[in-house]
């Protein structure tokens, strides 16, 4: 008995990470070299590195859609956010003297206020997460370009740079940071009681509310958290290029940690935080965007096979299908039976 | 007779009065029809989607798809026309088709496979960009001498404005998409399914159906939309058209129909796409401020309208005997699938 | 009144309808004649809505005949039952609120010219429409902007239609005030006068008595008896509706003694809330059990939610161990050490997706915060000592709560309680829905726990149960209180004769 709900448990995990091994090998069996790994003045170099840099801002706001889709809301305001953030931090480089930490530290105070923005319109208000996010959504690039008074901000910051694009202890210092957030959050969900608080109100409020659990100030902890967690994207993609282009930057990217988040399995109807396969969706997403252009495909499919796959996870997920397949199932069993 | 649904509307109207009265004071060029019959060109093809987006948003949806639906079609055109050199009123009706079909088809996985039409038609605005890629992937004019033909049609005002035939024909979708919303079984249909979902399939409507009829009805006006846009630009471009989703989607809700659904008007959403074209006249000819003022102002009214929404249906619902916000049961589907 | 030479307008047969595990409704035989208001009773999950769904069509039956004048027919769906002229209307009004009457009144059968809905023939339809009903309202209204009575005619109006000849209503009282239900029994003896058959599902048995000509009560899926209105006395009826026959409970007393010195736990004093329930005064004593017993809709639950707090109070004072205090917030309720086991399992209890550890060890982590979170070898320790002794039966305790039964779901959410260690625990129908077995353990567990010293309140539909494990008795009749049975005189003659007063 113990056996059959291991494996149960197991066929939902394994599913994603499954598909990331083979989606590796067989690129890899595509292109060549696409293992290698190759040490150059003590960093590491290849396109598995390239492959876990690229995917770090998705897999950050990945995560934190990831929670708050598990309280049954959704941020679409995340691009916004990162727009904001990388305003901020090429503002405040380029026209104050202030120390680079503190830089960073005001941008991701700007992105924890967008997401308190977003919170309060939820849990205060009652405004559906999609529509009070919209408005974020719609405002956000505004007020960045206000920041940057319109122009493509470039700056330099050799701490800012570091984060970016340095390295640490071999590894891009973006992956190591971004996998330390991980960590953290996968901490603090998991040996504090806050994750199963988390899914408790967003699988049912009601019951939640009458064992004594506060939904208002965990929902917008969780679109803070989520705020948060853009703004540390916005700053990588404005180190990136040296530069806050507050029209592009993170433009779609929400689309994509959403995507991440149902590759793990999550339904969108709340109830289940999965942080690690989360991060195995976004690496999946990046991997194939790698795959499509290092193997010579033209970078257009890439749309293509993102939507594909949100409508197959989607089918597959979806109830009518669920309870067609248990339907087979069962009439499989009676029939082996008999 | 006037009743509360009538209020967000009125409040719409207020707004675009204010804002054409302020222009008319505040600048003597504004006093001109040109001003007013610009705006009708201008914004031809975000009223068009604005309306299709309408019936979407009244059934309690949401449509992702449209943008990158307007560039799809877009780019089909010019592929049909210069490339296979089809008379352009036979692309144009493919084109139509083509975008009603994919309407179509979004409207079946969300009315019978029961996945949130946010998610459905976010992989829409996945597949349609990436499809428009696939035809093309740079900007090409479309060449023809019906679009000749077209832009010169003119029918001259008071003043020195004048209706283009792209303003026309906008008018005249608007016109239909009036009808169709209040002088139809159909309309009346959608109007029922966003009030209440479990009602409406407990008084007959036939929920299903009627669902993807409202997003092929959407696939249909944002694919005319297409067309317009293609007329208006003379090129097809497969980046055209980003975020105009977002756009019509805050034209809707500015319009006065309820982000909830059930409530709201057609006509709202033309003059919620006005309102944003005036802001966008207005910041042109005050010259001192940035193009930036526009999302940030559209922002500020969309939240202004969210809330006020929210206020009336606090104080309206207060004689319903329903919670307002039921627990989700599967009443639906029993209903229907019987 | 109903003419014996001419057919039934409808006559059902037979009928069966079985779900997964529940018999709902087990060879329903019934008649239905034209003039005639036919009051249908039963408690909770005794297969009225059951047998109206099958009746509208909602459901299939499994076997059996309907025959409608004497001829068999087959209805499939709602479109097959409207044809037929079998119309229904729902205690939650099923119309779109955000449309007007007029809309609404008309909807899917708009008059029309060229495909165009002609609004203004439309709106002289809905006029006289409303006009049959005895409504005079502006179709142009929005609904929403009507009371819940107007809506409510508005719904039968639309019920009629052109050529309804059967008229359901279910429960369409249950949110009118006495004025509203006068006008509804005028407009119900208005349709009786021009033939119509009502079917009248209710659980307030003055309005059964002032407006029905014949009652059929059912009790687990099965037709107990067809009566006469006028040959029934109250007690009979409640005596049917509850599956007892007064004349063989003589002697079903026991010896209780009352907890008299013990000291008060949690103290209502007035306590109600408008339109929910009328005020209250209720002393808890440690180690006592009160029951809470009434009729569907007679306020059980609502008390519950009142002492709990889930529900805010609008009025009267709680006290707790003799303090005044505000216990209006489930947060403040268990901080003093209440517990509370909703009637509705589903919405309100389990959380479907989260494991029986989870969903076990819920409030205990609630009361200590998100901090300090319960480390996982004490949580699984926890977790199997409440499996074993409360028997639930589960393959192991990381298995979604939601692909239990239903009687070991209960015992989950019992248990989720229990570990939290109340002071006083409330349970709302906590043998609702539940295989005999479970009901058994359940029974079992509520007396061990009063000796253990713990109060319980506990509300239930079943008078045998009450009678079983309760110190006193609160009986509940329309939304208030209307009688306290304590000690010896506790029987379920005497509760029955309390409710049907």
């Amino acid at each position: 008995m113990r056996f059959k709900s291991i494996m149960r448990l197991e066929a939902r995990t394994l599913a994603p990470i499954v598909s990331l091994f083979l989606l590796i090998v067989g690129t890899a069996l595509v292109v060549p070299g696409f293992l290698k790994l190759s040490i150059v003045d003590g960093h590491i170099y290849g396109s598995l590195i390239d492959i876990l840099h690229r995917s770090t801002p998705t897999a950050l706001i990945a995560l934190g859609m990831a929670v708050v889709i598990g309280t049954k809301g959704i941020d679409l305001s995340v691009g916004a956010i990162i727009a904001i953030c990388g305003a901020v931090t090429a503002v405040l480089t380029t026209s104050t003297e202030l120390h680079p930490l503190i830089v960073l530290g005001c941008a991701l105070l700007a992105g924890m206020a967008c997401g308190l923005w977003n919170g309060t319109l939820v849990a205060v208000f009652g405004i559906q997460p999609i529509v009070a996010t919209l408005i974020l959504m719609v405002a956000g690039r505004g007020i960045a370009q206000m920041i940057t008074g319109g122009q493509i901000v470039t700056f330099h910051s050799d701490f800012i740079d570091a984060i970016g694009n340095g390295f640490f202890m071999g590894l891009p210092a973006r992956v190591v940071l971004a996998a330390v957030i991980v960590a953290i959050t996968i901490l603090v969900l998991r040996k504090t009681a806050l994750g199963m608080f988390l899914e408790a109100v967003g699988g049912n409020s009601e019951a939640s509310r009458l064992v004594g659990i506060d939904s208002k100030l965990l929902i917008i902890m969780v679109y803070v958290f989520s705020g948060f967690c853009a703004a540390l994207a916005g700053v990588i993609i404005a180190a990136d290029i040296r530069g806050a282009d507050a029209n592009n930057a993170g433009l779609w990217l929400e689309l994509d940690a959403i995507l991440a988040v149902v590759i793990a399995g999550a339904s969108l109807s709340g109830g289940r935080i999965y942080l690690g396969l989360t991060i195995v969706g976004a690496l999946i997403i990046q991997t194939l965007t790698t795959a499509i252009l290092t193997s010579g495909l033209p970078a257009q499919y890439n749309l293509i096979v993102k939507a594909s796959i949100i409508l197959l996870v989607l089918l597959l997920q979806s109830k009518v299908t669920q309870n067609f397949i248990k339907a087979r199932v069962q009439s499989f069993r009676r029939a082996s039976d008999a | 007779m006037l009743n509360e649904r009538y209020l967000p509307v009125i409040a719409t109207l207020l707004v675009f009065i204010l804002l054409y009265g302020y222009g008319m004071v505040e600048y003597k060029g504004f006093r001109d029809t040109l001003v007013f019959t610009n705006l009708l060109t201008d914004n031809a093809f975000l009223i068009v989607t604005a309306v299709g987006m309408s019936f979407v948003i009244i059934s309690g949806g949401i449509d992702l798809s449209v943008g990158s639906m307007i560039a799809f079609v877009g780019v089909l055109l010019a592929y049909l026309i210069t490339g296979l050199g089809i008379h352009p009123v036979y692309a144009a009706i493919i084109a139509l088709c083509t975008a009603t079909f994919f309407g179509m088809i979004m409207g079946v996985i969300i009315a019978y496979f029961e996945i949130q039409p946010f998610i459905v038609t976010l992989a829409g605005l996945f597949l349609f960009r990436g499809l428009a890629y696939m035809i093309n992937l740079n900007s090409v004019p479309i060449d023809h001498e019906l679009l000749v033909t077209l832009s010169e049609i003119y029918v001259p005002l008071p003043g020195r404005g004048g209706l283009t035939f792209i303003a026309m024909a906008m008018l005249a979708l608007l016109a239909i998409g009036v009808v169709v919303a209040k002088r139809t079984r159909f309309g009346l249909n959608v109007y029922a399914v966003g009030g209440d979902v479990q009602s409406a399939a407990l008084m007959g409507v036939p929920v299903k159906s009627t669902l993807v009829r409202i997003y092929a009805l959407s696939g249909l006006y944002s694919g005319a939309a297409g067309v317009i846009f293609a007329i208006y630009t003379g090129s097809a471009y497969p980046l055209a058209a980003v975020g105009v989703e977002l756009d019509a989607i805050a034209a809707v809700v500015i319009g006065g129909t309820l982000l909830t659904g059930g409530v709201g008007f057609v006509f709202g959403a033309f003059l919620g796409a006005l309102i944003q074209g005036i802001i966008q006249t207005l910041i042109i000819f005050d010259g001192s401020l940035n193009s930036w003022w526009t999302k940030v102002a559209i922002g500020a009214l969309l939240l202004m309208f969210i809330l006020m929404q929210k206020a009336i249906v606090h104080f309206t619902r207060r004689y319903s005997g329903k919670n307002p916000e039921p627990p989700e049961q599967p009443a639906l589907e029993k209903v229907e699938s019987t | 009144m109903t003419d014996v030479n001419q057919p039934p307008l409808l006559s059902i047969e037979h009928i069966n309808k079985r779900f997964p595990g529940v018999r709902a409704l087990n060879d329903v035989s019934l008649t239905f004649h034209a003039g005639e208001v036919h009051a249908l009773l039963g408690e909770n999950g005794a297969g009225k809505s059951t047998l109206i769904k099958v009746l509208t069509g909602i459901y299939t039956k499994d076997s059996g005949d309907m025959m409608l004048d004497g001829r068999n027919v087959h209805i499939r769906n709602s479109l097959d039952a409207q044809s037929n002229g079998i119309r229904t209307v729902y205690q939650e009004i099923n119309l779109i609120p955000t449309m007007t009457v007029a809309e609404n009144l008309t909807l899917l059968d708009q008059p029309r010219r060229f495909g165009m809905i002609r609004w203004r023939s439309a709106q002289s339809r809905a006029k006289e429409m409303l006009a049959r009903v005895g409504l005079d309202i502006d179709p142009n209204s929005l609904l929403v902007s009507h009371s819940i009575a107007v809506q409510q005619m508005v719904a039968i109006a639309r019920a009629l239609g052109s050529k309804a000849r059967l008229l359901i209503l279910d429960e369409p009282t249950a949110s009118l005030d006495s004025d509203e239900i006068a006008r509804l029994f005028g407009l119900m003896r208005q349709l009786k006068e021009q033939g119509m058959a009502i079917i009248f599902v209710t659980h307030f048995l003055d309005q059964v008595y002032a407006i029905s000509d014949t009652i059929s009560v059912l009790r687990n899926g099965s037709h107990v008896g067809t009566f006469k209105t006028s040959n029934l006395s109250q007690t009979e009826l409640v005596g049917h509706m509850l599956g007892k026959d007064l004349d063989m409970l003589q002697h079903d007393q026991r010896d209780v003694t009352e907890a008299e010195e013990k000291p008060v736990v949690l103290s209502l004093s007035q306590v109600g809330k408008t339109g929910m329930l009328k005020p209250v005064d209720l002393n808890l004593k440690q180690g006592e059990i009160v029951g809470l017993a009434g009729l569907l809709g007679s306020g059980r639950t609502e008390l519950c939610e009142l002492a709990y707090g889930s529900v805010r109070p609008d009025q009267g004072n709680k006290a707790w161990l003799g303090k005044l205090l505000p216990i209006n917030t489930p947060k403040q309720a268990i901080e003093q050490g209440m517990a509370y086991c909703p009637e509705d399992r589903k919405h309100r209890g389990i959380i479907a997706e989260l494991s029986v550890r989870e969903n076990l060890i819920l409030a205990l982590q609630s009361s200590r915060g998100w901090w300090s979170r319960i480390p996982m070898a004490e949580q699984q320790a926890i977790v199997s000592e409440f499996i074993e002794r409360l028997s639930i039966k589960t393959s192991d305790m990381e298995k979604p709560i939601g692909e239990l039964s239903g009687g070991n779901q209960q015992k989950v959410i019992l248990a989720r309680w229990l570990v939290t260690n109340p002071t006083l625990l409330i349970l709302d129908e906590p043998t609702r829905g539940i295989d005999v077995g479970a009901h058994h353990d359940i029974l079992t567990i509520i007396r061990e726990l009063c000796e253990e010293g713990m109060s319980l309140l506990v509300a239930s539909s079943e008078v045998e149960e009450i009678v079983a494990f309760a110190h006193r008795v609160v009986v509940l009749r329309d939304r208030g209180k209307v009688s306290e049975i304590a000690g010896n005189q506790i029987s379920q003659k005497s509760i029955i004769q309390a409710i049907a007063q």
